[in-house]
């Protein structure tokens, strides 16, 4: 069991009606992995995330988490969720909302105060803790949630959106605790759009789009190469096709973009460029951000 | 067991949100009106010829408790509904149930737990408030109804079925949905005992099988007549006997207490419904 991955996926699918939310997931996710899932609005995040804690039932396909089959109770206790649209009982002060998780999650009583304490410190709501949630702002909420999924030292966290309400300062807070989070072993599933976020943060990444993976891997596997922009006049249309051998060309009229380049091979390019006739104005490389490759992915024009 | 934590959960919301505070002020209004209203009971028929007898006087009283009774029962009923109908789709809607529900707790625990809360909370109100109001009436008239545990039984159980059904319609429906359709069916069942009675006053056999169609379809109205049952005089009830079936279609009288296979039904009937409403629960998408 403790060797299992943190979650398996098999052909994972789920449709509502006609709308197909999930069309067929695979994946693995080893442990210790901060894993980043991306994908636009509607793409069918939220929904993976609730077939895999059990909320809602797949239509077809296969899944473990930790282990275990969808819903096993031992493996449940050993999850923190942060859900994306929520709110905890308006009447329950945050401490309370953190000592009733306690006790559904199963953690020993004596546990339970230095377990708050510090879930409030992490997130920075300490001197919150005995305010009713119902006066929380929303932000202080998404804290507040983020400190129940951190609850207990869990052995995965699922974070849907976790800094959907968060200020600049709190985004960053939550970067920090997602790296805490990783050096400690922990497997952080994470659903986001803001690709900025995840590329700081994540090991891996999966894009998911209308349902299906579009792509995945490793930051470095999925932003392979760089890009570079040239403005050049004076060169024919057969002389730019010459140079794709150097990366994926795009003629943007006085611009030309090749992606994909080795950096090192852009002198040679220029070389190339001015020994066919053309005349070179400027040369910007740019390192390929994941927002490109995302858009790139989701065929939109950069 | 994670189903109490729910059910303490359960309580805890209604005490926060004020329902019992709520439910005890206006209770002990109406507990003392009505019992000032008692107490000018033995005053009748004052400077008359004749004073009122004592089983004229224990007729009024055991009439007049009744109908207090009624409005009592109608209460409890209605705020049992109220609770119940909100107490699941309230938490779906705000997505409370998807951070408590991806805990190792099972629908069936949290669906109980919620249930039990529910039940608790009818007992704590109704035990005293009913209680209070049969001791005041016995001081102050000296009239105490011969099944006062009979009727407790009686006016729980009718809440309680209301309430299950309101728990059930809470698993799929807003919370407004489940209150409005669990009163309309509670008169529904109220309509139906007096069509059943009517049927048994005219010897019509179609009357009579609605009648009993809606006693076991929603076992409120039979319960009812349970507590009303309970709460009359034994001089009444041979009055009434004399009298003939008459008074069958009347919903404040009954002359003969529910049979106990109609208890045992009424006992399976609810935990029939709460077993629906955890299948129900189980199946509902997050
Ligand atoms: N309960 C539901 N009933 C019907 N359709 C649903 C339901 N839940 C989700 N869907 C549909 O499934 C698709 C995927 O939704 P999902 O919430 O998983 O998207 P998402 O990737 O999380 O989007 P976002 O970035 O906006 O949070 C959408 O088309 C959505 O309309
Ligand atoms: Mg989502």
């Amino acid at each position: 069991m403790i060797d299992a991955p943190a979650i398996r996926t098999q052909e994972l699918a789920k449709r509502y009606g006609s709308i197909t939310a999930l069309a067929g997931l695979t994946m693995t996710i080893p442990r210790g992995d901060i894993f980043g899932f991306l994908g636009p609005n509607g793409a069918g995040k939220t929904t993976a995330v609730k077939l895999l804690l059990g909320l809602t039932p797949p239509t077809a396909g296969h899944a473990e988490v930790l282990g275990a089959a969808i819903g096993d109770r031992d493996a449940l206790r050993r999850v923190g969720y942060l859900p994306e649209l929520f709110r905890y009982q308006s009447w329950l002060s945050a401490r309370e909302v953190l000592a009733l998780h306690c006790e559904l999650a199963g953690l020993d009583r004596a546990a339970w105060q230095r377990e708050i304490e510090d879930a409030l410190a992490i997130v920075g709501l300490a001197d919150r803790g005995s305010g009713r949630v119902g006066t929380f702002s929303k932000g202080m909420q998404q804290r507040l949630g983020l400190g129940v999924a951190l609850l207990g030292a869990p052995d995965l966290v699922v974070l849907d959106e976790p800094t959907s309400a968060l200020d600049p300062v709190g985004r960053h807070d939550v970067r920090e605790i997602i790296r805490g989070l990783g050096e400690r072993g922990t497997t952080v599933f994470l659903n986001s759009h803001l690709l900025s976020e995840v590329e700081q943060v994540c090991h891996r990444v999966a894009i998911v789009d209308r349902g299906r993976v579009v792509a995945e891997g490793t930051l470095d596997e999925l932003l392979g190469g760089d890009t570079v922009r040239i403005r050049v006049t004076d060169l024919d249309r057969a002389a730019k096709t010459g140079l794709s051998r150097f990366g994926q060309l795009d003629d943007e009229g006085e611009w030309l973009v090749i992606r994909g380049i080795d950096t090192e091979r852009v002198p040679e390019l220029v070389a190339d460029i001015v020994r066919l006739g053309g005349r070179v104005h400027a040369v910007e490389p740019r390192h390929e951000s994941l927002e490109d490759r995302f858009l790139r992915l989701l065929g939109q024009p950069n | 067991m994670l189903a109490l934590t729910i059910t303490r959960l359960q309580l805890q919301e209604l005490l926060r949100r004020r329902l019992f505070l709520v439910l005890l002020l206006l209770t002990v209004v109406v507990i003392a009106l009505t019992t000032w209203g008692f107490s000018r009971i033995p005053s009748l028929g004052e400077g008359q010829a004749r004073p009122i007898s004592d089983v004229q006087r224990a007729a009024v009283a055991s009439q007049l408790l009744i109908l207090v009774m009624f409005m009592f029962s109608f209460v409890l009923a209605f705020s049992a509904v109220f609770a119940a109908a909100p107490a699941i789709s309230a938490e779906v809607e705000s997505g409370t149930t998807l951070a408590m529900l991806a805990r190792p707790i099972t629908r069936l625990e949290y669906v109980v737990g919620k249930w039990l809360g529910l039940v608790a909370t009818v007992l704590i109100y109704a035990i005293p408030a009913a209680s209070i109001q049969m001791v005041l009436v016995q001081i102050v008239v000296g009239y105490s109804p011969p099944h006062p545990l009979e009727f407790l039984a009686f006016v729980i159980g009718e809440a309680i079925v209301v309430l299950t059904l309101s728990l059930l319609l809470s698993t799929r429906f807003a919370g407004m949905v489940g209150g409005v359709s669990g009163l309309i069916l509670w008169g529904l069942a109220w309509m139906g005992g007096i069509v059943g009675g009517v049927g048994l006053v005219f010897d019509n056999a179609t009357l009579t099988h609605v009648g009993t169609a809606s006693k076991l379809i929603l076992p409120t109205d039979g319960l009812w007549r349970g507590a009303v049952w309970s709460l009359e005089p034994a001089t009444l009830i041979a009055a009434a006997r004399a009298a003939g079936v008459a008074a069958a279609a009347n919903p404040f009288f009954a002359a003969d207490p529910p049979e106990a296979l109609y208890v045992v039904w009424c006992v399976l009937w609810i935990l029939f419904v709460l077993a629906i409403a955890v299948w129900s629960f189980t199946r509902k998408e997050l």
